[in-house]
């Protein structure tokens, strides 16, 4: 019996190294879970043809900001951009451009087909709209049967960069919003069911009957979700779509903005998808581990350069050429390592 | 002479071999002192921001930065209550079954199996009763449910599957083996001698435990329900599975609810702001402290039981 | 009269262990319900390539969790390596050295609460003291919240059975001169091999299926990872991620995982029990 167990830990001690063979660089980062299904097709893509280990764990924006303001993290993802970016000795740049959407679970009712004003979706998630078939919500669909049964609301457990730009937009269209919950990660939630992530959300609302909750939009193309249009500042009910976010950043002034944090919700423009937002990744403006800074870069100036086909494919729009040479100057003159530049272009 | 000095070398040898196993025995009073400690160092930005209000009011608001842990405390003591008042009959029956009932060759099987239960991974039950129990929940019981007993309040809610009374439920599951095998145990320490006079008096077997086994095993009896209710309370992550993490407090059994440890798996590696992260620590320190009452106080009843003569009568 | 009286307390008996019968069978339903749930679920979900592969990124079907299962591993082993060792020293102090002290009642008693502390807790506590201060989440800081988790377990286990080995014993070898710690190690540790290999393999199999004190710790990879400054994944978190997840070929997953680690822990358990532990069962 001892025998035995001696063999048995030898042999995995002796497998152990076999695996560490390729175990190279490991590039740690964490944050949104918006942009996860993106960063873990590129860092897969990544290591395919570089052997780099890039270990993105999506556990919210807000993680992703609380760990790389400790420096648990080699990079910090969120979609929330953050306001004190450089005092926190962060550097911000964005990755792509994407939507939230309201997604449903209602019989009979197929993608794109319930229309809702901004006033409806605050009023769901205050509370306030209990039933489906409720007056502000049938109002704006005249052809639609909405059932007489009583709205699940499903939100985010977790502090979250998509929960953050869908607060940001509410708070702007609607007073009563900006009054009782407000603006964060995480907010005070009147009503409803959480799930962990954008993955936890729509798996609720996947199972749970007559529901309503918030997803990224690749999150409701991969599931199946039964998204919904929504009445943007022009007054027209959009689709989302690449288009429709594409339209939403078109106003966008990077360069003008401190820390690049541009915020893409409720943008004038026919074509706007209300809840628009960018997503961001964090680096340390002096990083403690300069080759994984310098990998780091190396792999996000690969996601700019290569990685856009990616990015389409899993309906997230990359960012366009101009925008990024900045972000890159932006490297360069940002990231330093012992006083010299991590970055060159 | 080099017996003399082996037998230094023994004293030094014993000395030593003392020290290091005195000093591993301590470690575990330093760690919990620790514990508490660094618990209690983390929570202070909070404690002093919200003072004793944490505990009794119910914001928790990262936006503005106010937070209570009322709602938290609530839903794990009332979720782990209901657990408590599901296992306790079952696993006193479990415990009869085992010590008076079952055939000898059925003994150890069956008592395995309850043990086995024990051994199951607290995330397997919350991942089997997020995909299996919470939809036979949610479409078979929960409705009729709603239906039949929705005229009294804690009845009342949509029927998701996740809420209260689930997570409760697969509490109750989780902690019937410790409860059924510490009272399968002190009943065992009922000395046959008072037992065989019961029978003697011609006593059913029901009697004998009811009126007789039960009285005398009272205080273990009730060593082990808090020892179930001291387990429920810290559980992570089933409760974080099915409970439905919405911050808020509801008397509708059915709504979904939160927990300390929910909420702290849910959040602690995503807060951003410090009161935030303190205020999550100290409901880390709360669930500590409430733990550490409650089963300390299991621990008392069982050891007072056992020291009154269970057993040894 | 006494004869009504009579089958009333005769059917009341009935109903009594009939409950009492019902209820056992309550209990073993649900674990042969989960087993068999976890069981078919878990099985249709491995293939080779669950135990060769990395996890494919979200919503691509295929991969595997190789990197999670060597994570476990690598945890286990980590935490035992530390929490064993030091768990049957104290234990050893209790049963040799501290009989009826008031130090060792202390000890018994605060490891008897540690054993069912919210394991939560834990993580949170490691989270201060070694993932902060060390900038990172890393695979040590999970093995530690493990052995921290296992330390009273072992203690508690370790002294039960030291104690059952006979003072004689004790006695006839220090008789013969050999030092105390000599006496210890040699003749007591033998005597009490199979209950502390039992003890042993217990408190493996109850960390191995721990998942809340991981998730501040070792945190998750999606690659392979043998450093132990690095995060690392287990099958543990692994579930926790993939069944909160969306995709169907994550929730194949996590039953796989679940199955595995039921597998593993029930079968040490039982054969801990059964085989080593055959002496003191029942």
């Amino acid at each position: 019996m001892r025998k035995i167990s001696v063999i048995c830990l030898l042999t995995i001690l002796c497998l152990m190294p076999g695996y560490s063979a390729f175990a190279e660089a490991l590039i740690s980062g964490a944050g949104a879970t918006f942009p996860y299904p993106l960063y873990s097709k590129r860092a897969y893509e990544y290591n395919r043809k570089t052997g780099l280990k890039l270990n993105y764990q999506s556990i919210g924006s807000g993680g992703g900001i609380q760990q790389i303001k400790s420096r648990t993290v080699d990079f910090g993802a969120s979609d929330m951009p953050l306001a004190d970016a450089v005092d926190a000795g962060l550097v911000q740049f964005p990755m792509a451009i994407g939507g939230v959407v309201p997604v449903v679970n209602l019989q009979g009712v197929h993608p794109g087909e319930l229309r809702l004003t901004p006033d409806a979706l605050a009023g769901i998630y205050l509370g306030k709209i209990v039933k489906w078939n409720d007056r502000k919500i049938a109002e704006a669909n005249p052809g639609l049967k909405l059932p007489d049964d009583a709205i699940t609301v499903v939100h985010r457990s977790d502090g979250s960069g998509t929960t953050w730009i869908f607060a940001n937009y509410l708070d702007k269209v609607s007073a009563a919003w900006h009054e009782k919950a407000g603006v964060g990660t995480s907010v005070n939630w009147p009503v409803g069911v959480g799930g962990k992530g954008n993955e936890g959300v729509a798996t609720f609302v996947k199972r749970i009957k007559n529901s309503i909750g918030y997803v990224e939009y690749v999150y409701a193309v991969q599931n199946k979700l039964t998204h919904a249009r929504l009445r943007n500042r022009a007054g027209e009910f959009v689709e989302p779509s690449m288009d429709t976010f594409t339209a939403a950043a078109k106003g966008a002034d990077w360069k003008g903005t401190k820390g690049f944090g541009v915020v893409l919700t409720d943008q004038p423009g026919k074509a706007a998808w209300p809840v628009s937002g960018a997503t961001f990744i964090l680096i340390p403006a002096e990083p403690k581990d300069c080759d994984n800074a310098k990998t780091a870069l190396a792999f996000f100036d690969w996601a700019y350069k290569s990685g856009a086909e990616m990015a389409r494919s899993l309906n997230y729009v990359p960012m366009p050429k101009d925008v990024y040479e900045v972000m890159e100057d932006a490297w360069a003159s940002g990231v330093k390592c012992g006083g010299k530049p991590a970055w060159k272009r | 002479m080099p017996f003399l000095d082996r037998h230094k070398a023994d004293k030094i040898g014993d000395a030593l071999f003392k020290g290091v196993s005195f000093f591993f025995a301590v470690s575990v009073i330093v760690l919990s002192c620790l514990l508490f400690a660094v618990l209690l160092w983390e929570a202070i930005p909070a404690l002093r921001a919200f003072g004793l209000r944490f505990l009794y009011t119910s914001a928790w608001d990262p936006v503005r930065s106010v937070f209570g842990a009322l709602p938290a405390i609530y839903g794990t003591v009332v979720s782990s209550i209901i657990a408590v008042v599901i296992a306790v009959p079952i696993s006193l029956g479990i415990a009869i079954f085992l010590t008076e009932l079952s055939p000898a060759w059925l003994c150890g099987p069956a008592g395995m199996a309850i043990e086995l239960l024990a051994a199951i991974p607290s995330i397997i039950y919350g991942m089997w009763g997020l995909f299996v129990f919470a939809p036979l929940l949610a479409s078979r019981v929960e409705p009729f449910i709603i239906e039949r007993l929705g005229f009294i309040p804690i009845f009342r809610g949509a029927p998701l599957g996740i809420g209260m009374l689930p997570a409760g439920f697969i509490l109750a599951i989780m902690i019937i083996p410790f409860i059924s095998s510490v009272a399968r145990d002190v009943f065992r320490m009922t000395p046959p001698m008072l037992k065989e006079s019961g029978y003697a008096v011609g006593a059913t077997r029901w009697e004998v435990i009811r009126r007789i086994v039960m009285p005398f095993t009272k205080s273990g009896l009730f060593g082990a329900v808090i020892l179930g209710l001291g387990r429920a309370l810290g559980e992570t992550m089933a409760v974080t599975f099915l409970i439905g993490n919405s911050y808020g407090m509801s008397a509708g059994l059915l709504n979904p609810a939160t927990s300390i440890s929910a909420t702290l798996a849910n959040e602690f590696t995503e807060a951003v702001d410090a009161v935030h992260i303190s205020s999550l620590v100290a409901l880390g320190l709360i669930l500590f402290v409430i733990t550490f009452i409650v089963l300390a106080g299991a621990k008392l009843l069982i050891k007072r039981f056992s020291l009154a003569g269970g057993g040894r009568a | 009269m006494p004869n009504f009286l009579y089958t009333r307390r005769k059917i009341t008996n009935y109903a009594a262990l009939g409950a009492s019968l019902l209820s056992a069978a309550f209990g073993v339903a649900f674990l042969v319900w989960i087993l068999k749930d976890v069981l078919v679920m878990g099985a249709g979900a491995l293939s080779p390539a669950f135990f060769t592969e990395l996890p494919a990124p979200p919503g691509e079907a295929g991969g595997g969790l190789a990197n999670a299962i060597g994570g476990t591993l690598l945890l286990t082993v980590i935490a035992t390596a530390i929490g064993v060792p030091s768990g049957i020293l104290a234990g050893t102090y209790l049963s040799e050295y501290g009989r009826g002290s008031r130090l060792a009642s202390a000890v018994r008693f605060i490891a008897d609460i540690l054993v069912s502390a919210p394991s939560i807790v834990i993580g949170i506590f490691v989270y201060a003291i070694i993932v902060r201060p060390s900038g990172g989440f890393s695979a040590i800081a999970g093995a530690v919240a493990l052995a921290i988790i296992m330390l009273p377990v072992v203690i508690r286990t370790a002294e039960e059975v030291l104690k059952l080995v006979p003072d004689a014993t004790r006695e006839a070898a220090l008789a013969l001169g050999a030092p105390h710690w000599k006496v210890t190690v040699f003749v007591v540790y033998r005597g009490a091999a199979r209950g502390i290999t039992t003890g042993v393999m217990l408190a493996v199999a109850r960390v191995s299926g721990e998942t809340a004190p991981l998730l501040f710790t070792s945190f998750n990879n999606s690659f392979w990872n043998w450093k132990l400054n690095e995060p690392v994944s287990t099958l543990t978190v692994a579930i926790f991620n993939y069944a909160m997840g969306p995709y169907d070929d994550w929730h194949a997953k996590a039953w796989g995982a679940a199955f595995l680690i039921t597998a593993a822990v029930l079968f040490v358990t039982v054969t801990a029990r059964l085989v080593v532990g055959r002496r003191h069962g029942g």
